[in-house]
């Protein structure tokens, strides 16, 4: 696996194939968007009843990345979870793991708009709405520089769409950690507005940077998937 | 019954005689299957006895009519308006299908016509509702339009359990299948659960031959351009022709072709399912009016009105299936008693001898068609969710009513219970939904644990899963709809590329809210839009007479001259594929070894084959660089020969590497798409969410990789697996191609021979990136280092 090495903010950062972000400095692991009980809330509102695999999909990418970085502090951009009921419902086992995963490192749950609630007590780590060490991190770009998740960014690349990275001037954005989350092309205004002009890193087997933002050339893309 | 007086004499002032199985069917008890040629008044036929019942309207819904395309249903409540007003007749028709106003459907469901005239979905979609024994409590009989159409896939399947559902609802009810010819009709009745078969007079032979012309078929290719002087000729002596083309693409290409050469302007038109439906209508409307000469057309015309005017059917490129060949050529000449007459105009040398075998073929009155497989278990998923939106139901009267259905005949309680699983709690390893699961068991009856699944589950009714397509328009306010791409195609435009699309070449300007626009742009050579559609592989038992003409020398006086010369030199220089033998050979050409072999296995199986050789070339180490496949030819070029095929062809190493490949493949990913959505796992629209195309396509693609990973032995994976051997991946053909090879005759020459020399012009050659190619870059570099004195 390889990432791609780039300067935000006067921080160095990696921007991992995975689709997480790596501050070596402080050793810090940034994930966005794990949206965990994403199949269980579909199926308590009546929806249809996807594979419930992909909390466990979700933890194994992220136990991976954890096992390769050795981070001191894990934070969750906001929409860890894919509401607050979905939190509280997540079986012990899983809990545990995240337990077990958090174990000698600081874990931040930053909230978003899906989970603005507490953090569940069986959970490990702390809440917060934003954090400002060095880089601001929030769920939503705001007023930058600062470091986001929420829009799960995707970019086409030979045919196949991939999550990516965005980087911009005044915005970091990250895509979408959680596996069943869908995504919103890089060119949409949305998006565009956030970062005119910067560098897309697809995610894959490894991290290959690409030119995006209003100048960049790419077939356009449909838009954000909310379901 | 009897046909009554009045009848009689409407008959008669038409100046018609009934046909004797218009009375057969008016007289029999139970339910019936009427096989009869285009033009045999089968449809009349199918609604004679309800018309008879009818003229003492006992009030309720009486006859319900079931047709595959919207547009007939129209059609047919337009001609049953006459005799209905001849006759005096106080019945109320209707029709009901995805077009109908809600208004009107509501008011159907509570105040039901005497004949209501709908489509399997829509028929799906009534039975979930509540209402549904109260509508169709009194149903008396049930007519089932174009069945061997419907047969052919899912949404035969689901019209099957409906109708078991409509015979639960209304003990005693007449089911009455009307299909055009098939070769198996007692199997199409077995499909209906059983049925008397009548036969209608099947009319004189038909008058078919080839198109002679002045050029030959090309070596390779599929245009037909060769032939387009003679088409023109053939339209001008006829009055209205049919031009079959098998792709989409290719209609547009000859249609253009036509145009060009189409010097007296006869007015001739452009027919197929990429085209907007207005364009469509347009086109019908004016063939219907007898304002074309001819309309070139895809299979988008195989079924539908009916026009009497036309006189010529003419089919570009192979028929690939006789069945279909005959049931085009039904479509000239709508007048009884009279023969249709069809030309046919193969594309190719090796489709002039596909050509000849089909006219055979046609000539014995040899149909050809693979068995249909058990009933589909997605669609018994989707059945199983529809029949809880309509109320509770005990699990053994259900599973007792589907093996009522044709195709679900043989099925066992473990399969019926797998899919219930489903549709209840999703079927998954892990149990993960106990509670919120979608079906809950109370008081023995199983139920929808909330209401609100219910919208969700009727949005979702049907079996048709289309690709994601996107409309295409003229730029600028109001700019006319064109048609549609598929949205892959679509994606791989920039802004200034040019496509061929209803017969104008347009470029590419962008895609504003999931609409592509265009502008005309005559003068540029076309880029062609890719359609969707699987590529239809040539019949089994086609390809098997395809192979008996090609082995059997005695039987070549039956080929043009030019054709009969080519095997003549195969027959000296390789060998003549012939039953029972499997003939491959090795050549080198232009500095790479190609490997021949004459499966005549079709086109999807012989990919499959190419993909999964290509895979033991490599690991054999003979660097192999790509393949093409034709219906009849597998064709694999690579650095070394293949020496000895036996290896390669092992049974057991093809279906473990069948295994393997299957894995990660696009074709089961797509199949698996189809499946889900049929299932129910996937919505095919969220209410109040607009889903695009490609969302969709990703998500069930990571669904697809979840549930392999973590799920495998999931009813779905397994419905999957089952679909795509049957179907793109056709591994049962490749089986079938082993089992009747007892020998195997390669050769390995030192040139290019007859039989393989259209293989090397053909295009869709598929590149394999392996060791080969390595070693070619390897030797490349080397060669530029030499050259520049640094090795």
């Amino acid at each position: 696996m390889t990432g791609y090495g780039f300067d935000f903010d006067g921080q160095r950062l990696e921007a991992r194939p995975s689709g997480a972000l790596f501050w070596p400095a402080r050793r810090w692991l940034i994930v966005a968007d794990l949206h965990l009980g994403k199949s269980e809330r579909m199926a308590r509102r009546g929806g249809a009843l996807l594979p419930p695999y992909e909390v466990q999909a979700t933890l194994d990418r992220l136990t991976a990345e954890v096992a390769a970085t050795d981070p001191e502090t894990i934070v969750s951009l906001g929409d860890g979870f894919d509401d607050d009921a979905a939190a509280g419902s997540l079986p012990d086992q899983v809990c545990a793991r995240l337990s077990a995963m958090a174990a000698r490192r600081r874990w931040l749950w930053i909230s978003g708009n899906h989970d603005p609630g507490r953090i569940d007590a069986r959970l490990p780590g702390t809440g917060c709405d934003q954090i400002r060490e060095g880089l601001v991190l929030r769920h939503q770009a705001g007023a930058g520089p600062d470091v986001s998740g929420h829009f799960h960014p995707c970019i086409r690349l030979a045919g196949q769409r991939r999550r990516c990275f965005l980087i911009g001037a005044d915005h970091l954005i990250l895509p979408a950690f959680g596996a069943y989350t869908g995504g919103l092309a890089c060119d949409d205004p949305a998006l565009t507005e956030l970062v005119p002009e910067g560098i897309a890193v697809a995610c894959g087997t490894r991290a290959l940077p690409l030119p995006a933002g209003r100048t960049a050339r790419r077939p356009a893309r449909p838009r954000h998937d909310r379901a | 019954m009897t046909l009554p007086g009045a009848f009689r004499d409407w008959f008669a002032r038409q100046g018609w005689q009934p046909h004797p199985h218009q009375i057969a069917l008016l007289a029999a008890q139970g339910d019936t299957l009427l096989i009869a040629p285009t033009g045999g008044g089968k449809t009349l036929a199918g609604f004679l006895p309800s018309l008879v019942a009818l003229r003492e309207p006992p009030g309720g819904l009486h006859t319900l009519y079931v047709s595959p395309l919207k547009a007939l249903t129209a059609d047919i409540a337009r001609n049953l308006a006459r005799p209905v007003a001849d006759l005096g007749l106080k019945v109320r028709i209707e029709d009901r299908t995805g077009d109908t106003r809600p208004a009107q459907r509501a008011r159907q469901r509570v105040d039901p016509p005497d004949i209501l005239l709908t489509t399997p979905e829509s028929l799906a979609l009534m039975l979930s509702y509540e209402q549904a024994p109260a509508i169709f409590g009194g149903l008396r009989r049930v007519v089932l339009d174009e069945l061997h159409a419907l047969a052919e896939n899912k949404r035969g399947d689901q019209l099957m359990l409906c109708l078991a559902r409509l015979k639960a609802l209304s003990p005693g009810l007449l089911a009455t299948g009307l299909s055009a010819t098939v070769e198996n009709p007692a199997a199409l009745a077995d499909f209906m659960g059983g049925a008397a078969i009548i036969h209608a007079d099947p009319g004189p032979d038909p008058d078919i031959a080839m198109l002679p012309t002045a050029r030959p078929a090309p070596w390779a290719g599929g245009g037909g351009h060769h032939a387009i002087p003679e088409v023109l000729e053939q339209v001008k002596a006829a009055r209205t022709t049919i031009i079959f083309i098998n792709t989409r693409a290719q209609a547009e290409l000859f249609f253009q072709a036509l145009w060009a050469a189409n010097e007296d302007n006869l007015p001739i038109g452009l027919h197929h399912g990429s085209l907007a439906r207005e364009a469509r209508q347009r086109v019908e409307a004016a063939m219907a009016a007898g304002a074309l000469r001819a309309v070139v057309a895809t299979g988008s015309l195989d079924l539908g009105i009916d026009w009497g005017a036309v006189d010529l059917v003419i089919q570009v490129g192979a028929p690939k299936n006789v069945k279909r060949l005959v049931q085009r050529i039904g479509r000239a000449n709508h007048r009884y008693n009279a023969p249709s007459r069809a030309r046919i105009v193969p594309a190719n040398r090796f489709e002039v001898i596909e050509c000849v075998a089909a006219l055979e073929a046609v000539a014995e009155r040899d149909l050809d068609g693979d068995p249909r497989g058990p009933g589909p278990l997605d669609v018994l998923c989707q059945h199983i969710g529809l029949t809880a939106c309509a109320g509770p139901f005990d699990a053994e009267a259900l599973f007792r009513e589907v093996r009522e259905a044709g195709p679900y005949r043989g099925l066992t309680r473990a399969d019926f219970d797998a899919c219930l699983d489903f549709a209840a709690t999703g079927g998954y390893a892990l149990r993960a939904y106990d509670r919120w699961q979608r079906l809950m068991l109370r008081d023995g009856l199983w139920r929808l644990r909330d209401p609100r699944a219910a919208r969700n589950l009727r949005m979702n009714v049907g079996t048709i899963v289309e690709a994601e397509m996107l409309k295409v328009r003229l730029r600028g306010r109001g700019g006319a709809p064109l048609g549609e791409v598929e949205e892959a195609f679509a994606a791989s435009l920039s802004p200034g590329d040019t496509f061929l699309i209803g017969g104008q070449t347009v470029r590419y300007d962008g895609l504003r809210e999931m609409v592509v626009e265009v502008t005309r742009q005559p003068a540029r050579q076309p880029r062609i839009a890719v359609f969707s559609g699987v590529k239809l592989a040539t019949s089994t038992q086609l390809s098997h007479r395809v192979q008996a003409l090609i082995g059997e020398p005695s039987h070549h006086a039956a080929l043009p001259p030019d054709t009969r010369d080519w095997l003549d030199l195969q027959a000296r220089i390789g060998g003549l594929p012939r039953d029972g033998v499997l003939v491959s050979e090795s050549f080198p050409y232009q500095g790479r070894w190609h490997f021949a072999l004459y499966g005549f296995a079709g086109r999807n199986a012989l990919q499959t084959l190419g993909l999964l050789m290509t895979r033991t070339m490599e690991d054999a180490g003979l660097g192999p660089l790509g393949f093409l496949s034709t219906d009849y030819a597998l064709l694999i070029w690579s650095l070394d020969p293949v020496r000895d095929p036996a290896p390669l062809l092992d049974r057991a190493a093809l279906r473990a590497g069948l295994g393997d490949w299957l894995a990660g493949n696009a074709v089961m990913k797509r199949t698996f798409r189809n499946v889900a959505v049929i299932a129910g796992l996937i919505q095919r629209n969220l209410p109040g969410s607009r889903k695009s195309g490609k969302q969709a396509t990703f998500s069930s693609d990571i669904l697809y990789d979840t549930l392999r990973r973590y799920d495998p032995d999931h009813l779905l994976l397994r419905i999957t697996a089952d679909e795509a051997r049957r179907g793109l991946v056709d591994f049962d053909r490749i089986e079938e191609m082993l089992d009747r090879s007892s020998r195997h005759d390669h050769r390995v020459l030192d040139r290019v021979t007859p039989l393989a020399a259209p293989l090397l012009l053909e295009v869709g050659r598929v590149p394999i990136a392996g060791q080969g190619r390595e070693r070619l870059a390897e030797a490349e570099a080397a060669a530029l280092m030499a050259e520049a004195g640094l090795a």
